[in-house]
């Protein structure tokens, strides 16, 4: 009986619901998240690329609260609700990618040099401090800008290049700590073979880190994402983005004259960042709990 | 000493190597090539195709990467295709406005940092623990660039308390208002990336002080009764301060490095906001110049780190 409650304590669905008992923040933020992810795919369903792409110059700028407009239209007389859903779609849509391939590349690279360690663990850490030198941002657009017929999934894959390096260094780290333990020396005596060691046996035990880990790249995928679109070097015309709509602001007249063009961006953006990192914060302590009590 | 300071430069070698020779193949991917800026409404097609091949920009690959290298080391990277200027004087401006606009914010980002870092860690667990803590990871989190904008909306453009674009004002005569024009418009933009980038160096300092607030030697210092403020002080900051010194190379390299969103929001002509003109602008041999500046000020800036970590801490010396 009390084994059973013990094991059950030591679950990761368990700990993570523990811990947003008790830290509020994280769980409004995380009802608040899914909410807005619910909200912004479901409503993005019901819209045609006619509805964000065609330009309405009668009714360009409409001030909030004008002809049914509740926070106004941009410069091509669209409605700045619909232009918020879809470029929030656009902006998801793209993080959600490149965090995956970033977990991806990043856990089994991580894992099997973290596990191996040795010469190809050193060469291919002095490879990542050589990348991690140079300057991505400036690498990036580069890329963005001299690429042949441009879209989102080339966006995705310039964004990658960089992005799995950080990920691929943390899980490497823990996994060096973890191969030290009893119970991999024991699984490598009795002859489990290192596929098994590696992924069945060393990768669960960093699975709490890693979810808090792609909170974090996710949020950051956001920043970077956006960040390249409102520079003028991220989503392609035709797929607006936070970062296309926060864009308007680079004119002075606009930013001051007409803050509703740029300002429900930045606020999705401040609001959603903020919710991902309360909740990768609960998620970061969940991880140190588990590793400690291990 | 000397042989780590060997040692070590004579391992950026072949990074330095490896860098050129991607820049290079960068270089050859963009379109356009170092004469692009001679080309005119008055220059004759086949003269430009002359001096091309004059130049050996039709012999094989390596034979041009050596002379592109060889021109690089000189410092001859190519005229600017936009501004008709060889690219190192155009860079060479811009470089200075960068340098001192971000030797103000690395001054005030350590200002801010610091004692920040050291509150935190001196009341682990507490409020002010958990609102410092709080502070960075939302500054780490939220993307920057939205922070400048909020700033240079509010302080800028609604409050009208600082400049919105340049390094100085057209009506400033003479050395002194000169001087304090510059730094009345660089205020905005070090600040904004002094208060928005503190996360690293309060990360490592608090982590710092907490580690070594545990070791044996502390707890030795105790026993004999040493004031807790000397030991604060003469003990745990000094080595605390180690992992700050290990990323101060960076930090002297990253002055000519360019801010790109801070310089481009808030119109400071520095090389990141050149850099951004540059690409609009398709100025490829520009583009070639700063990306190869900042690769190199990357590797120049973990060699200098690696130095002063060896000057400032014996142990590595040992080894």
């Amino acid at each position: 009986m009390t084994e059973k409650k013990h094991k059950n304590s030591l679950s990761l669905v368990h700990s993570i619901k523990e811990e947003l008992k008790k830290d509020k923040l994280a769980m409004i933020s995380t009802i608040f998240l899914v909410a807005v992810f619910l909200i912004v795919y479901i409503y993005s369903m019901f819209l045609k690329q006619s509805n964000y792409v065609d330009v309405n110059i009668m009714d360009q700028y409409l001030a909030p609260l004008t002809n049914g407009h509740l926070l106004g239209t941009d410069n091509g007389g669209r409605d700045i609700i619909m232009m918020l859903m879809i470029s929030a779609r656009n902006s998801f849509n793209i993080a959600f990618a490149v965090t995956l391939i970033t977990l991806v590349v990043g856990n089994i690279l991580g894992v099997i040099t973290g596990y191996f360690g040795g010469r190809f663990d050193l060469i291919f850490m002095r490879f990542t401090d050589f990348v991690m030198i140079l300057p991505s941002m400036m690498i990036i657009i580069v890329f963005v800008t001299i690429i042949p017929r441009f879209n989102s999934w080339s966006l995705i894959g310039i964004i990658s290049i960089f992005s799995w390096i950080g990920t691929t260094r943390l899980i490497r780290a823990r996994t060096m700590t973890e191969v030290n333990r009893d119970y991999v020396r024991a699984s490598k005596t009795s002859g489990t073979s290192d596929f098994k060691i590696m992924f069945r046996e060393i990768w669960p035990n960093l699975s709490t880190l890693v979810i808090a880990e792609a909170t974090l790249v996710f949020a950051g995928n956001i920043g970077l994402e956006t960040g390249l679109s409102f520079l003028g070097f991220g989503l392609p015309a035709g797929t607006p983005s936070l970062g296309t709509m926060i864009n308007e602001a680079t004119n002075p007249e606009t930013m001051t004259d007409k803050p509703w063009t740029w300002v429900p961006a930045t606020v999705v953006i401040l609001i959603v960042v903020l919710a991902i990192i309360f909740i990768g914060n609960a998620l970061r302590r969940v991880a140190d709990q588990r590793q400690a009590t291990r | 000493m000397w042989k780590v300071i060997i040692r070590r430069i004579l391992l950026m070698i072949p990074q330095l190597f490896i860098l050129s020779i991607l820049v290079f193949f960068f270089a050859k991917l963009m379109p356009g090539d170092p004469f692009s800026g001679l080309i005119g409404p008055h220059t004759d097609p086949h003269e430009v195709e002359a001096l091309r091949r004059a130049a050996g920009l039709y012999d094989p690959w390596w034979e041009q990467y050596l002379r592109w290298l060889g021109n690089a080391i000189h410092g001859n990277l190519g005229m600017s295709y936009n501004l008709k200027e060889p690219v190192m004087t155009v860079i060479g401006h811009r470089a200075i406005n960068t340098f001192w606009m971000s030797l103000l914010s690395v001054i005030l980002t350590y200002l801010f940092a610091i004692p920040m870092s050291i509150v935190a860690a001196r009341n682990e667990g507490k409020w002010q623990d958990q609102l410092w803590l709080t502070y960075n990871s939302i500054t780490f989190g939220i993307p920057p660039y939205v922070f400048y904008l909020l700033i240079i909306f509010i302080f800028g453009y609604s409050l009208n308390w600082f400049p919105t674009g340049g390094t100085v004002s057209p009506d400033a005569m003479g050395i002194i208002p000169v001087f304090f024009s510059k730094i009345y418009h660089m205020i905005l933009p070090a600040f904004s990336l002094a208060v928005f980038g503190t996360v690293g160096i309060f990360t490592y300092f608090r982590s710092g002080i907490l580690d070594e607030q545990t070791q044996d030697y502390v707890r030795t210092a105790r026993a004999k009764g040493v004031k807790e403020k000397v030991i604060f002080r003469r003990h745990i900051l000094r080595n605390a301060s180690l992992p700050i010194a290990s990323n101060f190379g960076f930090v002297i390299t990253g002055l000519l490095g360019g801010a790109i969103f801070a310089e481009t929001i808030f119109g400071y002509p520095g090389l990141g906001q050149l850099f951004i003109t540059s690409i609009s602008g398709r100025d490829y041999s520009m583009i070639t110049a700063l990306i190869l500046l900042n690769g190199f000020l990357g590797l120049l800036g973990a060699l200098l780190s690696d130095i002063i970590m060896a000057m400032v801490d014996p142990r590595i010396r040992i080894q």
